[in-house]
């Protein structure tokens, strides 16, 4: 059986966390291929709905990373962020989903590598989990 | 002086000062020429890892502004360029360029590296202090602009391998460098300062011990993009040390190097750079800071001060240090030898020790303003000429950052807008008469028209194609749903591509564009413009990223980068197609300036904005003007203050387009950023378009010491103002951070120290024989006011240090009035008989500093001051638009840093009144009135204070609306979305993503 690649999409603030994934990028440091980066203006922008939608649409894990904790661009937004995704881990746990699906990170503009050890830490970890159960076909092809 | 002014401006330094005043000066019409000596802008900042007191990362909060000031239409950066010559007047200067050339074209650079790869000549990186290497063929930092590399002639061996290496043809070693002729109407020099070279002072070992780093090598260290990618290590053999010091004022408050002056920035960021470390160190690391006087007397510094020794257990003390060598079992250790405050001879070993090290004049720019014929003081600093914030000795020209003095990056920014504000002064009639813009031919409505989404993937040379397979990416996208079009492309932004995009939408009627390449942080405004050319809305249109989150991070698995990236591409074509065009908003300004408070930051604000044409309106809540400054006998550096104020006084008093109302207060606050209604409370009612706060503060009547109890016993206002009639005194005592440093009034009223011991030299300057007494706790006088300090121990004042926890006493005994403190050194009780007590009582903010936060809805902070929108960057900016603060309604701070920041004020308030309208910025959040329940949460979260409710539903200002989404995302009932960024387009991003096509 081929190894399972997971999928997982990662909600990045432009300002800090897209800029760290350019910064690695620069950097050239190598990461887990399974990242799928959705950018945003600010993590305080995520909807309960939308880190939902993405786990039922097959997505093997989540993330939303925004700047630094009182490092905020638009000042709060990333703490709105953090309190979203809290309040949707409890959902999972509630249907029966593993709520380490989702996760929240901050880190800034000059974090690249932190950047590429969330993006190997987040696939270990889904990795370890195993496919997300609504996931509609199975693959290697991440 | 000309009559005939020009409309441009010249900046000379592209640090943080040169980016601020060029910004400013471009948003209020005039064209700027950034200037520029080294290869990039940024200066010191992005070498910077954490920024005191907010630990924020210095790189984040620069690099949206690197972004702005580089594209900015209207200024021109030009790096690696040495002003020549100076000839003309002020307002119409003709200025010489030399520029060394890059032998990069920056136009053709993709900022790809191959050519740093294929470069065989390793060049100690400037950048990391050292601490690597870089190519000869080099970018100065990740996020550069220009975003281009540079060939360093003097380490090139010429071998030509980088110009082999180059795909896009960008590198030309013939390239000849060129001199420049502009024309400007004024200069503001803002060329910056060098760190101290500890190498002069051998006992510290620098240079000698490999363990022995300055501040600046140990921000590297610290810094995420530095030589060790974060990681705490010593750079003997990588471990991670244990135990840190920190020495101070290396470089500074040192005479026999004739660095006499205090660097005002190492206390604060040594207190940064020992708490960093130690989240940095999983072991739990030890740092000790040894230290002269503590001075954390910015706003927010002294609680970062007691936060650092309490919470997080940095260890301080007071000492002086004699000699850092190898330690005494283990060679890569250092052993500090230092007397401590008694004088006892102390070792102690640590693992490293940082040096900070001091700021000084940078040796070009001293060439250059000698050149200039500009004046400097006795250590080459340009100092601003007395009470002027900003002016040199030559009208026309301006100074801004640290060459004007050593300075911290708020004081820094806020000169840079001061520098502005006084410009706009001498350029206001030429304002507008060299800028431009870029005028657009209509857009197309593509309202109810079915997607046809074009899909550009770049090669970008071979930094993608190498990795990823573009034509198979490509083929994929066909096949999309909606895709008209797909194309691959050497480099999607070289002009030959933009100019094919824009015939391509047009041939194929596209009205969706999607492409994949680099980061929208960098490339995105230059796709929206073709798509703007090409006659659609700039927000048709989506970009991903399969470059610096792709093929460079997946190098050796393209099988698997090439499926991402295919992943990547069907997301952005999921998103594009729900795309929907955003208009502006715009809203007109009304020209006038409201100014709240008439004291020295009221009145300079109110002449430097009505000076440039603009209608202001000064309200003072007594009866006459001048504030507490009408209370001073001189400046702290015996400036007359008494002239200056009556001078301003008459100035706004006589000034044709300046209304005065004293004797009343603000009643209520309407409107927002551009048209606000003011009403007083005579019912009067005033239109203005911006607004500046500039309160002042009040003098504390102490509580402590006896005062109030006998005459002899004042505050050192009222001493001030009683100094003729104490010829006869002979016994001054004054007692420091009277009301301040403590639980209360937690911070450091700032100009109390340099107060006292410019009163102190007067009375000894009267009477050598006096007996003057300085209690204090640490003594703070920054920067050049150090010479005042130097001054006064020279004359005989003595200064006697107290602890908090047993300070001085003072009591009347059979009238006689006695002072008794402990004198730390011997440790002995020292009964003084005072003639005089003075106290230096703290300042506290304005009572009306409250009702005003409500009424214009700007925050304050713990101490009852004005709260700025950004401790570091935007010193004088409320977060809501339009509103402004200066003077000690945002700190305490002294006359000439008050003077500096009211002219940052008017010229930060300048950027607004100099537009005709004002547009909302690109996306912002819209609310459906039919889904809102008028619940207030958006009301409540809104940081900007956007969103109001009207006809029981919420609205949200456009041109307030800064487009973070926040309320969209805690909107309960979904009324509110984010233009372009709404849920139904993540939604769709991620559908996409799980939407196979085959």
């Amino acid at each position: 059986m081929e190894e399972f690649e997971p999928k997982i999409v990662a909600f990045c603030c432009h300002f800090c966390a897209y800029s760290a994934a350019d910064l690695a990028g620069s950097m050239r440091l190598q990461y887990a291929p399974n990242i799928r980066i959705v950018e945003m203006p600010c993590s305080g922008t995520i909807d309960h709905r939308v880190l939902l939608k993405a786990l039922e649409d097959g997505a093997d894990g989540v993330f939303v990373a925004g700047c630094m904790e009182g490092d905020c661009h638009f000042l709060k937004g990333n703490y709105r962020a953090k309190r979203r995704v809290s309040h949707v881990k409890d959902l999972l746990r509630a249907i029966g989903l593993e709520p380490e699906r989702l996760e929240m990170y901050n880190l800034s503009a000059a974090m690249g590598p932190r950047f590429a050890e969330i993006a190997n830490e987040m696939t270990a970890r889904v990795k370890g989990l195993g496919p997300s159960p609504f996931r509609k076909q199975t693959g290697g092809d991440a | 002086m000309s009559s005939d002014k020009t409309g441009a401006v010249m900046v000379v330094g592209a640090g943080i000062a040169g980016i601020q005043a060029s910004l400013d000066l471009a948003e209020s019409g005039y064209y700027v020429y950034l200037v520029e000596r080294s290869s990039a802008i940024g200066g010191t900042m992005p070498m910077l890892d954490k920024t005191f007191p907010t630990n924020d990362c210095s790189m984040c909060i620069l690099s949206p502004k690197l972004v702005d000031a580089g594209r900015h239409r209207n200024i021109k950066v030009v790096t690696l360029a040495e002003v020549r010559e100076v000839a003309g007047e002020a307002g119409d200067f003709s200025v010489t360029l030399g520029v060394q050339p890059r032998y990069v074209d920056p136009d053709k650079c993709k900022s790809c590296g191959e050519c740093a790869d294929a470069c065989p000549q390793d060049v100690p990186d400037a950048y990391n202090q050292g601490l690597s290497e870089r190519k000869a063929v080099f970018k100065l930092y990740a996020q550069a602009f220009p975003n281009a590399y540079t060939v360093d002639k003097e380490n090139c061996l010429d071998c030509g391998a980088c110009v082999d290496a180059c795909q896009a043809d960008a590198i030309d070693h013939g390239m000849e460098g060129e001199t420049l002729r502009v024309q400007v109407g004024s200069i503001i020099m803002a060329p910056g300062f060098t760190a101290f070279d500890p190498k002069a002072l051998e006992y510290y070992g620098y240079g000698r011990l490999p363990n022995v780093v300055t501040s600046l090598e140990f921000e590297r260290i610290l810094s995420a993009s530095g030589p060790y990618a974060g990681h705490l290590k010593r750079p003997s053999d990588g471990r991670e040390p244990q135990k840190i010091a920190w020495i101070q004022c290396v470089g500074s408050r040192n005479r026999r190097i004739e660095h006499g002056y205090c660097s005002s920035v190492c206390c604060m960021y040594a207190v940064k750079e020992a708490v960093i470390a130690k989240e940095h160190s999983a072991a739990g690391l030890d740092t000790t800071i040894f230290f002269m006087d503590m001075r954390t007397y910015g706003k927010g510094f002294e609680k970062y001060y007691n936060r650092a020794r309490d919470e997080n257990g940095v260890r301080f003390v007071r000492s002086r240090i004699y000699e850092v060598r190898p330690g005494a079992e283990d060679a890569e250790r250092l052993l500090i030898r230092y007397g401590d405050e008694q004088g006892v001879l102390r070792y102690e070993e640590f693992d490293m020790v940082v040096l900070s090290v001091g700021m000084e004049p940078a040796a070009d720019a001293v060439t250059l303003a000698r050149k200039m014929g500009l004046p400097l003081n006795q250590y080459n600093f340009l100092e601003p000429a007395p009470l002027s914030g900003v002016a040199t000795a030559k009208p026309g020209i301006y100074v801004a950052g640290a060459f004007a003095g050593p300075r911290d990056i708020p004081e820094t920014v806020t000169q840079a807008s001061a520098a502005v504000g006084e410009s706009g002064l001498l350029l206001a009639e030429a304002r507008g008469t060299m800028v431009s813009e870029r005028e657009f031919p209509p857009e197309r409505d593509v309202a109810g028209e079915q997607a046809r989404i074009g899909v550009f993937v770049c090669n970008c040379g071979i930094n993608i194609g190498s990795v990823v397979n573009v034509p198979e990416v490509v083929e994929y996208a066909r096949k999309l749903p909606n895709v008209v079009l797909a194309e691959g492309n050497l480099y999607s932004c070289s002009q030959d591509s933009l100019v094919a995009m824009g015939e391509a939408i047009a041939a194929n009627k596209l009205n969706r564009v999607v492409v994949a390449s680099c980061s929208p942080r960098t490339h995105r405004p230059l796709f929206q413009e073709t798509l703007r050319e090409a006659n659609l809305n700039p927000e048709l249109f989506e970009m991903t990223n399969i470059r610096d989150q792709c093929s460079w991070v997946h190098q050796a698995e393209k099988v698997k980068a090439t499926a991402k990236a295919r992943d990547l591409v069907r997301m952005a074509v999921a998103k594009a197609a729900l795309r929907e065009p955003v208009r502006r908003v715009s809203v007109p300004v009304t020209k006038a300036a409201l100014v709240v408070g008439g004291g020295v930051a009221g009145l300079t604000s109110a002449l430097t904005l009505a000076g440039q044409g603009y209608q202001v309106h000064l309200v003072e809540k007594e009866n006459s003007l001048g504030g507490l400054a009408m209370r001073f006998s001189e400046g702290l550096r015996g400036e007359d203050t008494g002239s200056c104020l009556r001078e301003m006084i008459a100035g706004v008093e006589s000034h044709p387009l300046i209304t005065v109302y004293t004797g009343r207060e603000i009643a209520g606050v309407a409107g927002y950023v551009g048209n606000v209604v003011t009403t007083l409370t005579d019912g009067r009612e005033i239109r203005h378009g911006v607004t500046v706060l500039a309160t002042g503060g009040e003098a504390y009547s102490p509580t402590e010491y006896l005062y109030g109890r006998d005459g002899r016993i004042l505050t050192n206002l009222e001493l001030d103002e009683k100094l003729a009639e104490l010829a006869g005194a002979k016994t001054f005592v004054f007692i420091q951070c009277v009301g301040s440093r403590e639980p209360g009034r937690p911070y450091c009223s700032r100009v109390c120290c340099s107060n006292s011991v410019k009163t102190a030299l007067k009375l000894k300057k009267e009477d050598p024989g006096r007996q003057v007494f300085i209690l204090y706790r640490d003594v703070r006088t920054y920067g050049i006011l150090e010479e005042l300090y130097e001054e006064a121990r020279r004359s005989g004042v003595i200064f006697v240090r107290y602890d908090v926890d047993d300070k001085p006493v003072v009591s009347l005994e059979d009238g006689r009035l006695k002072v008794t403190v402990t004198e730390p050194v011997l440790g002995d009780r020292l009964v003084i008989d005072a003639d005089i007590l003075s106290l230096a009582a703290a300042i506290k903010p304005a009572a009306a500093n409250t009702r005003l936060s409500q009424l214009f809805k700007v925050p304050l902070n713990e101490d009852g001051f004005f709260l700025e929108a950004h401790l570091k960057l935007r010193p004088v900016d409320f977060a809501s638009d339009g509103v402004f603060m200066a003077g000690v309604a945002h700190a305490p701070k002294n006359l000439e840093e008050n003077i500096a920041q009211a002219k940052a004020a008017a010229g930060r308030a300048c950027t607004i009144l100099a537009k005709d309208r004002l547009e909302s910025h690109g996306v912002v959040a819209v609310v459906d009135p039919a889904k809102c329940a008028a619940c207030l949460t958006c009301v409540r979260l809104c940081p900007y204070n956007a969103p109001r409710i009207a006809d029981y539903a919420a609205t949200i200002e456009a041109v307030l609306c800064q487009g973070c989404g926040t309320c969209a995302g805690e909107c309960p009932n979904k009324a509110i979305t984010l233009q372009s960024y709404n849920d139904k387009t993540f939604v769709a991003s991620v559908d996409g993503l799980f939407t196979e096509v085959s």
